[in-house]
C-alpha cells in the first residue's frame, strides 16, 4: 500500500503538479501528518495502518484547510480514504477549499476497517492502493435503537455525563469550521459546568453536524471519555437522509446541503 | 512556505501527552495530538488542546517584573534575582524558616523540580514544598 502511495507522490511532486502533500510520516517512533515538499522525504510515509488497519488515521483535511487558508494560490495533494474524500466533497461545498487547487491520492480501506467503522463507502472514487471492500450497515446505531425510548434516554444521559469538555470532538473534526462556535457560547449553553449542560452541549454539537459530519469517526477515537459519538452522529446523518435524501460527502460537491438553503419543510 | 508538524509534549501538567505542533512560517498555529504516544493516545485535555495559544500570547512575561511603588515595572534577571534572594533571606532571618514555601511546576523538568525541593530543604530549611496545582 504504502509504495504505490509513494510512487504516485513523488510523480505529483516531481512534475511540479502539486507544491506540497500532507499525508504521514514515522517520526521519532511515532505516526504524524507531515507535509511532503520533496520527492526524497517519502521513504517515510505511512498510510496510517500500525498495529491495526487506520490506527493512526489524522485529520489532514483540517491541515490542507489551514495551509490552503494561507496559500490560496498554491495546489496541495492530500491523502484521503473514503472518508477523508467524503469530507473533501464537503469542505469545497461549504466554500472552505477550492476544488482546482486539491490533488487527493485515495487509498480503499479494507474489510476489517470497513466493518469497525460501520462505514457505507469504505473507499474514495478513485484509489491508488487497496481493494474495494463491501460496505457496513450502522449496527451501533440499530444498536441502540432497540432500547426502549427510556432506556435510549438514560443510556445517552449516562454515557455525556462523563465528557469533561475538552473540546476534541469539535477540534478534530475535518467538517468543524466555524471561526465561533456554540459550544463555546453561554448564552446557548452553561459553559461553566461540568460535565457541560447534558444533553443541550452533546445535542448542540450533534443538530450542527447534520448535513456536515462526513462519519469519519476521529471525534469519537480523541474522546477521552469513550463517548459513542460516531453513533450519535451515525443517527443524525440517518435523519437528514430520510428527510431530505442527502448525505454529506457521497454525492456531487456542487450540491449544496438542504441544511443550507432555504426550501420546502419536510412534509409532516 | 515552510509548514511543519513537531512532536513534543505537553507542558501543562505532569501527565506528560504527546502531541503535534503544527508551525507554520515559524509561527506555532495549531495543536494536534499524537495517537501513537501511549499516554494519551490521541486525545488531550482543553488545556493541551489549546497549548499553541500561550507560546506567541501577547499577555506573556518576557522579561522579570519586580513591583515598585505599587506598580509592576520592568527589570534585568540581574536585579530581579537580588531582590528574590535578599527577601527570602531576609524573610527568613526575621521569621524563620517555615514562613516560607516553595511550589515546584509541571511545566519544567524533573531535575529542576529536584532543585527546588532541594533548595527549600537544605538552603532555606523548610518542608514547605507542595505543587503548582495547588496554588
Ligand atoms: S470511515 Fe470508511 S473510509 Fe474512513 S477509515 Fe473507516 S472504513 Fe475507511
Ligand atoms: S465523525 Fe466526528 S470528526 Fe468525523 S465528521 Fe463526523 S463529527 Fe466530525
Ligand atoms: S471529546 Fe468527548 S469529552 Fe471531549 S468534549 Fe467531546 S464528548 Fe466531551
Amino acid at each position: 500500500m504504502n509504495e504505490k502511495v509513494k510512487a504516485k507522490v513523488k510523480e505529483l511532486l516531481a512534475s511540479g503538479r502539486i507544491k506540497g502533500f500532507w499525508g504521514l510520516r514515522t517520526m521519532q517512533g511515532n505516526i504524524g501528518p507531515f507535509l511532503f515538499s520533496s520527492p526524497d522525504d517519502l521513504d517515510e510515509l505511512v498510510v496510517g495502518d500500525r498495529e491495526r488497519p487506520g490506527d493512526t488515521r489524522y485529520p489532514l483535511n483540517k491541515l490542507l484547510v489551514n495551509l490552503a487558508r494561507c496559500y490560496p494560490e498554491e495546489v496541495f495533494g492530500v491523502l484521503v480514504r473514503g472518508c477523508d474524500e467524503r469530507g473533501l466533497k464537503t469542505l469545497y461545498s461549504w466554500n472552505q477549499l477550492n476544488p482546482e487547487k486539491v490533488v487527493p491520492v485515495g487509498i480503499a480501506c479494507p474489510q476489517e476497517l470497513a466493518e469497525a467503522c460501520e462505514c457505507l463507502k469504505p473507499f474514495p472514487d478513485e484509489f491508488v492502493a487497496g481493494e474495494k471492500a463491501e460496505g457496513s450497515e450502522f449496527v451501533s446505531v440499530a444498536n441502540v435503537e432497540s432500547l426502549s425510548l427510556e432506556s435510549r434516554l438514560e443510556h445517552w444521559l449516562d454515557q455525556f455525563a462523563k465528557c469533561i469538555k475538552c473540546y476534541g470532538c469539535r477540534d478534530i473534526c475535518p467538517v468543524c469550521f466555524c471561526k465561533e462556535c456554540t459550544l463555546e457560547k453561554d448564552d446557548f449553553i452553561h459553559t461553566g459546568d461540568l460535565p457541560p449542560e447534558n444533553p443541550i452541549f452533546h445535542l448542540t454539537r450533534a443538530v450542527h453536524m447534520a448535513g456536515r459530519c462526513i462519519d469519519c469517526g476521529l471525534c469519537n477515537e480523541a474522546c477521552p471519555a469513550d463517548i459513542p459519538l460516531r453513533t450519535l452522529y451515525k443517527k443524525v446523518a440517518d435523519i437528514i437522509d430520510e428527510e431530505f435524501h442527502y448525505r454529506p460527502g457521497y454525492g456531487d460537491p456542487k450540491e449544496k446541503s438542504p441544511l443550507n438553503i432555504l426550501g420546502e419543510a419536510p412534509k409532516h | 512556505m515552510d509548514y511543519r508538524t513537531v512532536l513534543t509534549t505537553c507542558a501543562y501538567c505532569g501527565c506528560g501527552c504527546g502531541l503535534y505542533l503544527e508551525v507554520l512560517d515559524g509561527r506555532v498555529v495549531n495543536t494536534i495530538p499524537c495517537k501513537t504516544t501511549p499516554v494519551n493516545e490521541g486525545k488531550l485535555c482543553v488545556k493541551g488542546w489549546n497549548i499553541h495559544e500561550f507560546i506567541h500570547s501577547p499577555n506573556r512575561l518576557t522579561r522579570p517584573l519586580i513591583r515598585k511603588n505599587g506598580a509592576l515595572t520592568e527589570a534585568s534577571w540581574e536585579e530581579a534575582l537580588d531582590y528574590t534572594a535578599g527577601r527570602l533571606w531576609e524573610i527568613k532571618e526575621k521569621h524563620g524558616s517555615d514562613s516560607l514555601a516553595f511550589l515546584a511546576s509541571a511545566k519544567v523538568t524533573n531535575e529542576e523540580n529536584y532543585l527546588i525541593q532541594k533548595f527549600a530543604r537544605a538552603a532555606v530549611g523548610t518542608n514547605n514544598v507542595d505543587h503548582c496545582a495547588r496554588l
